[in-house]
């Protein structure tokens, strides 16, 4: 009994954790080692051959960034266009989102389609004309280019997101809300909103991690007066030199708000993803 | 309230597909703002007559191919590895996520540092193995460059498949392996005939929205090799971005933009179409 008891870990052992333990190394060396990076001396990360295993750990390189370069403005903007993202996004949606899920006006299908369909349009398709828009409105390298930028290309994941979580939700209770005297509004607000905030909160995390990583149009829409951290980090990629030190601690920081965050609204938005197939 | 918030939505959403065709068809430099001439469908001629237009098409379906098959391929391995019960299966599948929660930039870095000809780990690493005989210029090679951006998007895009189809697998119903397990079938056959057909309708979502993602993910190539060496890893929404960003001409840019929306438009209806016939 004990025999193949030991027999079952050991098959265990070789046939799951070990592949578990190649994939989990996969997955992680790559990050580990950035950061590893960011806490070693120019000296080791410029000498060719280079060595693996580092002989001295140093916060030179984040405290010159923090010090001496603008990276912490840079970090302020990413934070503003992130919040603004978030805040525009959910007011805009979490509307939508009702209107699909309990009003039954004329193009209310084919709206909710293009909604989906247009998840799938080309970021360049979306970047292309708000230049041009923005450049026209004397809006570019402002917050407000950013935001809207933002906005644009998550508020269809977030409608359709938002949308599954209305509909779960019996319409029984707004009936009842209605029928007390509230206007659509106030069902909207002391009705739905407690109920979904488990949903807003998910869709508000992945629309504040979408905004914070991204980087073509914070490039195009901003980029001199407002600078996040994707596109601050590129100019340390010099034309003769790279400033690996500085790129690594960068790369460090600006990684762990989103990685926290994803961590904890993982289960979430994977559910959100998972309901979206079964009604797609 | 609603009305307002659903005709913004669609405002924000859709007036940038309307400008990009308007643009597609009028002559936009970026420098002379005030003249834009309409010139019918020139630019679709001129972007389809340059032989860069072409390669970057089949660069984009190597992109998209190999990504996607391997992203799935590994997805789908971790899925079933993580579906068998160990101790630490709750901390495996939280950290197998961290790719997938980096911004592009970022997992552009880590590669291209990884990936250096003097200083990149993998090099070394492989030289000490025996398995290079000497240090390989990764992202500087026509040949090797590709096979390096893909292995990056790889790395980002796989947590997605292993924790979306690990949902789906979550979702099957254990009698039904107790069942398959009564009539003698063994782990494959399980695996054959209760996994994947338990999982058809995730799979066929999961990976019509990953080949979305990944054909239209330009910023991961434009940071590690901005399309080079030459155009070799240039795909299409990556020609089309550098055509209006470095090249200033925005209305061939968007008919670029065009051309390109309606390829994927069409490959994702025959997809649709397909799995629904099915």
């Amino acid at each position: 009994m004990i025999e193949r008891k030991r027999f079952a870990r050991g098959r265990r052992l070789v046939l799951t954790e070990l592949p578990i333990v190649a994939i989990l190394g996969f997955a992680l060396l790559p990050w580990m080692w950035m950061m590893l990076s960011s806490f070693r001396p120019d000296a080791e990360l410029t000498q060719s051959p280079i060595t693996l295993w580092p002989r001295t750990l140093t916060l030179a390189h984040h405290i010159e960034l923090l010090q001496r370069t603008s990276f912490i403005w840079n970090l302020r903007d990413s934070l503003v266009v992130a919040t603004g993202t978030v805040s525009l996004g959910l007011m805009l949606s979490l509307p939508a989102a009702y209107a699909f899920s309990r009003y039954r006006f004329r193009g209310r299908q084919p709206l909710r389609v293009q909604f989906l369909v247009i998840n799938m349009f080309p970021v360049v398709m979306l970047i292309l004309p708000l230049f041009v828009l923005m450049r026209q409105l004397g809006l570019l390298d402002t917050y407000y280019a950013l935001i809207a930028g933002h906005a644009t290309f998550t508020l269809p994941f977030a409608s359709w997101m938002l949308t599954s979580y209305v509909d779960g939700i019996p319409v029984s209770l707004d009936e009842q809300a209605a029928v007390d005297g509230a206007t659509p509004l106030q069902v909207l607000l002391r009705v739905i909103l407690p109920v979904v905030m488990p949903g807003v909160v998910a869709v508000g995390a992945y629309m504040f991690i979408a905004s914070w990583n991204e980087y073509l149009f914070a490039l195009m829409l901003a980029g001199q007066h407002v600078r996040t951290v994707t596109v601050a980090l590129q100019l340390f990629i010099g034309e003769n030199q790279i400033q690996w030190g500085l790129l690594m601690a960068g790369g460090t920081l600006v990684a762990l708000p989103a990685v926290i965050l994803f961590l904890f609204v993982q289960k979430q938005l994977v559910g959100g993803l998972t309901k979206g197939a079964v009604v797609g | 309230m609603l009305t307002p918030a659903l005709a913004a939505t669609t405002f924000l959403v859709l007036i940038p597909v309307v400008e990009t065709l308007w643009m597609s068809l009028h002559n936009v430099i970026l420098f002379r703002p005030r003249s834009a001439p309409f010139v019918g469908l020139a630019n679709y001629a001129h972007a389809l007559a340059d032989p860069v237009f072409w390669s970057s098409l089949g660069n984009s379906v190597i992109w998209v191919g190999g990504a996607v098959s391997l992203q799935f391929g590994l997805g789908l391995g971790t899925a079933l590895l993580l579906n068998r019960s160990f101790a630490w299966r709750g901390i495996a599948r939280a950290l197998v996520v961290v790719p997938w929660a980096l911004p592009s930039v970022i997992i552009g870095l880590i590669w291209t540092w990884m990936l250096d000809f003097n200083l990149g780990v993998l090099n070394e690493i492989g030289v000490r193995l025996g398995l290079l005989s000497a240090p390989i210029a990764w992202l500087a090679q026509p040949d090797t460059a590709m096979a390096a951006v893909i292995l990056a998007v790889v790395w980002q895009g796989f947590p997605f498949f292993a924790v979306t189809l690990l949902a789906g697998m979550q979702a099957i119903p254990f009698d039904l392996y107790e069942a398959a397990a009564l009539d003698g079938a063994g782990p494959f056959l399980r695996f054959r005939y209760v996994t994947l057909p338990g999982l058809a309708e995730v799979i066929a979502t999961t990976l019509l929205l990953r080949m979305i993602w990944v054909a239209n993910s330009l910023d991961l190539i434009f940071v590690m090799t901005g399309g080079g060496p030459g155009t070799a890893t240039q795909t299409l929404p990556l020609h089309a971005f550098l055509t209006a960003w470095s090249g200033g001409n925005y209305g061939e840019g968007s008919a670029l933009a065009v051309i390109f929306t309606l390829i994927l438009l069409s490959v994702v209806v025959i997809h649709v179409r397909r799995t629904h016939r099915q």
